[in-house]
């Protein structure tokens, strides 16, 4: 077992690095404080192949693999939350289950596009009665000769209004399980933005990620082709679900971002800060603060890592998946509150980045499945 | 079109410079980059390759680890990567240094060769045109815009920077330009690059493999110049800037002067 990561992992490192000080470091603070999507930003990205990286080269993408694309978020995050969820919403919830559930027609019609960056991606599955309770989807899709008419809503769409492209779950029929229970077959769509009957609700205002665009997306006998449909038909909840298990990779490596991020600048302040005639640092208590933040920072960066190389060594990975987004999400949260308690008073103003970190790790105990959730898919797997 | 880019990799001086007990360049210390002028020498050769097509090869004399700057020029976009290293060749100064580049690049096939300007480690400017003398090949220093480059008729048109102006200078081809950070932006590295430069292989020189170069011209023994001491240099402040009128400016001026008892 080695723990060191390759000569091409540390390069891909430096470079997200580098993009994130000098390119999304400077327009953080601007974009939360004016809900500003960094569409400036995501066009720098999209040239680069950021918006590509775990896609294969054949399909428009960097050809890497997911610890690759982890670290990228994980960077970005680490500077600006906001960000850090644009790249993962469009990689991992819309980029990803076109590339594993699609037709080849639909790769090179929506994955190519997507993953060269000329289009932005997300992912439809949240309803104002289906949170965590994805089955109870209320959204209808019904074949209507050779088109689907879609009806119904979904709300907290990162992404939404702003992508081209849109995965999208909904009901399209009831079928009986083996115990001849009534169940609700479920089914994916790729709905293309300005298809007539697909419009947008009001824009979310949120406590953090404010710059991510959070939308209801609206489907008013919206009709779109037969050969839209993803996978099979019936496989709807299935395809949610994978694609969730590698949404909650890009989660956790935005709350991993987010959490170093808030220990980076905190061990920059309690260096400067003096109180009593001595830094901050020179503190025991301090000193204790900051062994327990880097400690539990380290434990998620390895659980996160862990999960992304389960994603390209192994077939399942959802209990991988769900320890980091828990892990992650959770010392995200501790690790900002605990930087914004050791800045004081300045900490709760916007003047520090550690006040924004704090309200943006929030949502990642919450989003792609609450913290609550990952404990479920856990403990499932433990009690089988 | 065959354009050769000499890189050199140098301790990031951002951060400050560290320096050993005996006066010598604390290099561990330090993190290591590709030298900006020679960054940018890199991406103006990669602009070339991007409008007219063309192979770039990127050169570098160091140690083993110089590698890594290679392999970031490859993710950038060049495509082959030379690396000149032996224990021969160390303590090598400007002259010894330009002797081994050029019994390297006697290998090569080029139109154009591009090197920075200057190292930030060194700052003495002094290998590219010497690299041009060894070559017998013409040379514009401190280019600061490639105006125009003509394969057809062999010539190249350059911006040269000249304290307050700059001078237009058309060159035959080959020759060797050495590159102002100012030149351009250089690019990012892409993530799939970054792995196909890895996949890549290296093509490493030693001494035996450089053309007409005699012994007595490389590595230490063959560096007319040696150093005696190195130490930090005193940064100026950042200035004062103030805004007034004509006449104000010349008070504040003067009473500055008078204040530091200059006048």
């Amino acid at each position: 077992m080695d723990f060191t990561l390759s000569k091409e992992h540390e390069m891909a490192r430096k470079l997200f690095h580098d993009f994130a000080e000098k390119e999304v470091k400077p327009l953080a603070q601007e974009v939360d404080e004016t809900e500003h999507f960094p569409k400036e930003t995501v066009e720098k990205m999209q040239k680069l192949g950021f918006m590509g990286i775990p896609v294969p080269k054949e399909y428009g993408g960097q050809g890497c693999d997911p610890l690759t694309y982890a670290m990228c978020v994980e960077e970005l995050s680490k500077v600006c939350g906001t960000t850090g969820v644009i790249v993962s919403a469009h990689t991992s919830l819309c980029c990803d289950p076109i590339q594993t559930f699609g037709t080849e027609e639909q790769k090179q019609k929506y994955l190519v596009p997507l993953a060269k960056g000329e289009k932005l991606g997300a992912f439809g599955l949240t309803e104002p009665g289906a949170g965590t309770d994805a089955q109870g989807q209320q959204t209808k899709a019904v074949l209507d000769g050779d088109e689907w008419v879609l009806n119904g809503s979904k709300i907290f769409i990162t992404n939404g209004k702003e992508a081209d492209v849109y995965v999208i779950i909904a009901v399209t029929g009831v079928k009986e399980d083996a115990k001849g229970r009534k169940k609700k077959e479920i089914s994916a769509f790729i709905v293309e933005k300005g298809t007539p009957g697909f419009t947008f609700g009001t824009k979310e205002k949120k406590m953090g990620i404010r710059g991510s665009a959070t939308y209801e997306l609206i489907f008013t006998d919206c009709r779109i082709p037969k050969e839209n449909l993803l996978g099979q038909q019936g496989k709807g909840f299935h395809i949610a679900m994978h694609t969730l298990d590698g949404g909650r990779i890009g989660i956790a490596a935005q709350a991993l971002g987010l959490a170093e991020g808030a220990l980076e600048r905190t061990i920059d302040y309690v260096k400067e800060r003096k109180q009593f005639g001595r830094t901050l640092g020179q503190f025991q208590n301090t000193q204790f603060q900051l062994a327990d933040m880097a400690t539990k920072v380290k434990a998620a960066q390895l659980l996160v890592y862990r999960a992304a190389m389960a994603k390209k060594t192994q077939k399942s990975y959802s209990v991988e998946a769900a320890m980091a987004k828990l892990c992650a999400a959770e010392v995200a949260m501790e690790v900002t509150t605990k930087a914004v308690q050791l800045h004081g008073g300045y900490g709760y103003t916007r003047e520090y980045d550690v006040e924004r970190m704090m309200r943006d790790a929030k949502i990642t105990e919450i989003y792609e499945g609450t913290s609550e959730v990952q404990r479920m898919v856990i403990s499932a797997s433990l009690l089988k | 079109m065959k354009i050769v880019v000499c890189i050199k990799q140098v301790p990031d001086t951002k951060g400050g410079v560290k320096f050993n007990p005996d006066g010598t360049l604390d290099r561990s210390a330090m993190l290591a980059i590709m030298n900006p002028d020679d960054k940018a020498g890199l991406e103006a050769a990669l602009r070339l390759k991007d409008q007219y097509g063309a192979e770039v090869t990127v050169v570098t004399m160091g140690l083993p680890k110089a590698e890594e700057v290679l392999r970031e020029a490859m993710a950038m976009g060049a495509d082959r990567g030379v690396l000149v290293t032996d224990r021969v060749l160390g303590g090598a100064d400007t002259w010894a240094t330009s002797q081994t580049l050029a019994g390297a690049l006697r290998n090569l096939e080029y139109d154009l060769i591009i090197t920075g300007r200057q190292a930030i480690d060194g700052d003495t400017a002094q290998v590219g045109p010497q690299l041009s003398e060894h070559l017998g090949l013409p040379v514009i220093s401190y280019a600061q815009k490639i105006r125009e480059i003509n394969l057809e008729e062999k010539y190249i048109v350059v911006e040269r920077l000249y304290d307050d102006r700059y001078h237009v200078l058309k060159a035959k081809l080959p020759c060797l330009l050495t590159a102002l950070a100012e030149l351009n932006e250089p690019r990012y590295m892409t993530p799939g690059g970054i792995f196909d430069a890895y996949a890549k292989d290296i093509t490493v020189w030693g001494r035996n493999d450089l053309k007409d170069v005699l012994d007595s011209n490389l590595g230490l023994k063959g560096s007319p110049t040696q150093i005696a001491k190195a130490s930090d240099k005193v940064r100026k402040g950042s200035g004062e800037k103030v805004v007034l009128d004509p006449a104000g400016s010349a008070d504040y001026i003067v009473s500055k002067l008078s204040e530091k008892h200059v006048i």
